[in-house]
């Protein structure tokens, strides 16, 4: 997810150069390389470079946008929740989404922007959110693996940033990590129950699924370390932690044995053991398809967006009511 | 396709379902509102309610599948049988609406049902007594969430309150369904089982009477207008709502989830 | 109609876990007014734990010290590296003081 954010960058042009800085603003910059280097933590409200509060900003608020997007495709399908025990877990799910959401538009904010603000970037297409939310749920089985594979992507990608140089993006992520593992675990256990337990319609409702969303999911990490020229900068800061190759073979090393488990087949031909690198082989990902889809042209990004801009245009009235109701208690309670 | 279940007639069964259905079928409207919501917090706040509802639903649900002979499980109870035999007062399952509709609606059901929940807490039944207990924190916690908005919103902009007023007029007509009392109803009363509905009735107005009184809405006039979904007989919407709720057990028979 | 600035006021949020710990900052959120900031709170805030107690404060109530940079930067002391005990290389055999 995050990984992503930051590599979009490059295709957009964010080589700016640096501002010239005046001699007190080097002695604040050489003070802060140095606490980054210490490993020591960076508040909202100490000295920071432009373009490092600017790297976060895009990248937290990008991060919150799709936690709330995120609660689309999977909002899609709690109507038709085939148990009262998976509505209830899959609200719950949908229902934390939003919550992390919440941590991180409040971790944001605290770098001087305004949630209105935010959500007017992600509306008007300024603000990108992660593209796998860009495609359908089709299946239920499409809920259970969104958990197995999106979410344990989202794990592998956040656990790192725990241990970001920003402390309030850090200590949202440890909240947001702690929450997360259930989400994991319950899409694993819905695809397991159906696979174990289900009819033989029901195993290939499943192998859909995988078939579908696998490969979207290695393109979570965000394109290959050598075309990803922002993520050395992003190190240096102490913001990325882990390259996203190394991210994403640590995916399919921990996915491949769990799909074994789950008896179904990964749609990749070219998965292979490899004795002496000790990791999975995969093949070839369609970049292609993760910029169509980045930029614009996936299966849903239109449909996304306009939901989402639809739910805040009809919710206006409602938060006006709700702050002209709060002045006029104001004054009662002045009076 | 897999084929609905069979209910039979208890009274027993019919004032249980009843209550568990209006959960279960106001836990799915409100879960609509995920994703839409006017602010992020308030997606929270709805899709919480839903749970909470759906989770009574599942424990009322429980204990009325018990008293089946064939003893019917809670996922049976809820998706398999004909919308005839579902019997939720009509107002849970009526369309979406917007904001105000919601939270008004959510208003008058959990006042409703707080009410009910403080009095099964004394049930004849101890199951139903111990759902009650935890309901009731559950319920109060709703009632506190929607009236404050109902103030806000009746008492909040121009626009607003029109919406308030035009959902309350709606609303209010569902509402006598919930008091009028039935063969059911005495059998629950005889029993200890629980409440005529008709005893919630006074103190329902006075909790709403105040609750609008701050929103600075009237209440409407009174009609002749009855609802029956309580008798299993339903508006139009509860077709659509169990097409969607039930259509993957129907579709997979036999299946495992 | 006035026109209104459209945006609900943030609030800051403490949480206070258990009887007999302190309230802790968690984060923030929006809201229109006091109770609708504490009843947000609880509903993204103590979904997990059952937290005892919940603190909404306006955020522009909050009054903070100054930034640690500024002050470092003109502080006299922070030259005095002396004082800190790294600074002191010592032999490993003894290093754990």
């Amino acid at each position: 997810m995050y990984t992503q954010a930051m590599d979009t960058m490059a295709r957009e042009g964010a080589g700016k150069l640096e501002r010239v800085l005046s001699a007190d603003e080097q002695a604040l910059q050489q003070r802060f390389d140095a606490r980054i280097d210490a490993g020591d933590f960076i508040e909202a409200k100490d000295w920071m470079p432009d373009n490092y509060r600017k790297t976060l900003l895009r990248q937290i608020s990008q991060h919150a946008h799709s936690e709330i997007v995120g609660m689309l495709p999977e909002g899609n399908w709690i109507g038709r929740a085939p148990t009262l025990k998976r509505k209830a877990i899959l609200l719950a799910k949908v229902q934390d989404e939003g919550g992390h959401g919440l941590y991180l538009y409040a971790a944001a904010e605290t770098l001087g922007t305004s949630r209105d603000q935010m959500i007017d970037a992600l509306h008007t297409g300024r603000s990108k959110y992660s593209s796998i939310f860009n495609y359908p749920t089709l299946t239920w089985a499409d809920i259970g693996t969104i958990g197995w594979l999106v979410d344990g992507a989202a794990i592998m990608n956040q656990v790192p940033i725990c241990r970001c140089s920003f402390a309030p993006y850090a200590r949202a992520m440890i909240r947001i990590c702690r929450e997360e593992s259930f989400h994991q675990r319950q899409g694993y256990d819905s695809l397991l129950t159906m696979m174990r337990d289900g009819t033989e319609a029901q195993r290939a409702m499943v192998q859909d699924a995988v078939d579908r969303w696998w490969w979207p999911c290695l393109m979570m990490f965000g394109p290959p370390d050598d075309q990803s020229p922002n993520s050395a900068q992003g190190m240096r800061w102490g913001i990325k932690r882990v390259s996203n190759d190394t991210l994403r073979q640590k995916f399919v090393d921990a996915t491949v044995q769990q799909a074994q488990v789950l008896g179904v087949t990964l749609p990749d031909p070219d998965l292979k053991w490899n004795e002496q690198r000790q990791h999975w082989d995969f093949g070839v990902i369609d970049w292609d398809e993760f910029w169509r889809v980045v930029g614009g042209d996936g299966p849903c990004n239109r449909e996304r967006l306009a939901m989402r801009v639809k739910a805040w245009d009809d919710g206006a009235w409602v938060r006006e009511a709700a702050l002209v109701h709060a002045r006029k208690q104001q004054l009662k309670e002045a009076a | 396709m897999q084929g609905s279940i069979q209910v039979p007639t208890d009274p027993k069964l019919q004032y249980l379902l009843r209550i568990g259905d209006a959960c279960l079928i106001l836990g799915q409207r409100l879960g609509e509102w995920c994703g839409h919501a006017p602010i992020v917090e308030e997606d929270i706040a709805l899709s919480n309610m839903a749970l909470d509802l759906i989770g009574q639903a599942r424990g009322v649900l429980t204990l009325a599948g018990e008293q089946c002979p064939q003893d019917y499980d809670e996922d049976q109870l809820a998706f398999l049988r004909d919308e005839r035999d579902y019997l939720n007062p009509t107002i849970v399952e009526l369309e979406r609406g917007d904001f105000a509709f919601t939270v008004l609606r959510n208003a008058m059901v959990a006042t409703w049902l707080k009410l009910l929940w403080e009095r099964l807490r004394d049930s004849s039944d101890a199951e139903l007594a111990a759902i009650a207990g935890k309901a009731l924190k559950e319920a109060r916690y709703h009632q506190q969430h929607a009236a404050d908005w109902v103030v806000r919103l009746g008492d909040g902009t121009e626009e607003s309150r029109q919406r308030i007023e035009a959902a309350l007029a709606r609303l209010w007509l569902y509402t006598p369904e919930l008091f009028d009392d039935d063969a059911v109803d005495a059998a629950a009363r005889a029993s200890g089982l629980g409440p005529a509905g008709s005893e919630l009735r006074e103190p329902w107005l006075a909790e709403m009477r105040e609750i609008l009184g701050e929103a600075g809405l009237a209440l409407p006039k009174d009609t002749a207008f009855r609802s029956s979904g309580k008798r299993g007989v339903h508006s139009e919407h509860m077709g659509y709502i169990l097409a969607e709720m039930q259509h993957l057990q129907r579709a997979y028979p036999g299946g495992a989830w | 109609m006035s026109k209104v600035d459209n945006e609900w006021p943030l609030w800051e949020v403490f949480v206070r876990t258990k009887a007999g710990l302190d309230h802790k900052h968690c984060g923030s959120l929006h809201a229109a007014d006091p109770k609708m900031a504490v009843q947000m709170a609880r509903d993204v805030y103590t979904r997990r734990q059952e937290g005892c107690s919940v603190w909404v404060v306006r955020s522009d109530q909050i009054v903070a010290s100054d930034p640690g940079d500024k002050d470092m930067f003109f502080d006299p002391a922070e030259d005095k590296v002396y004082r800190h005990p790294t600074f002191y290389k010592l032999p490993d055999a003894v290093d754990h003081m």
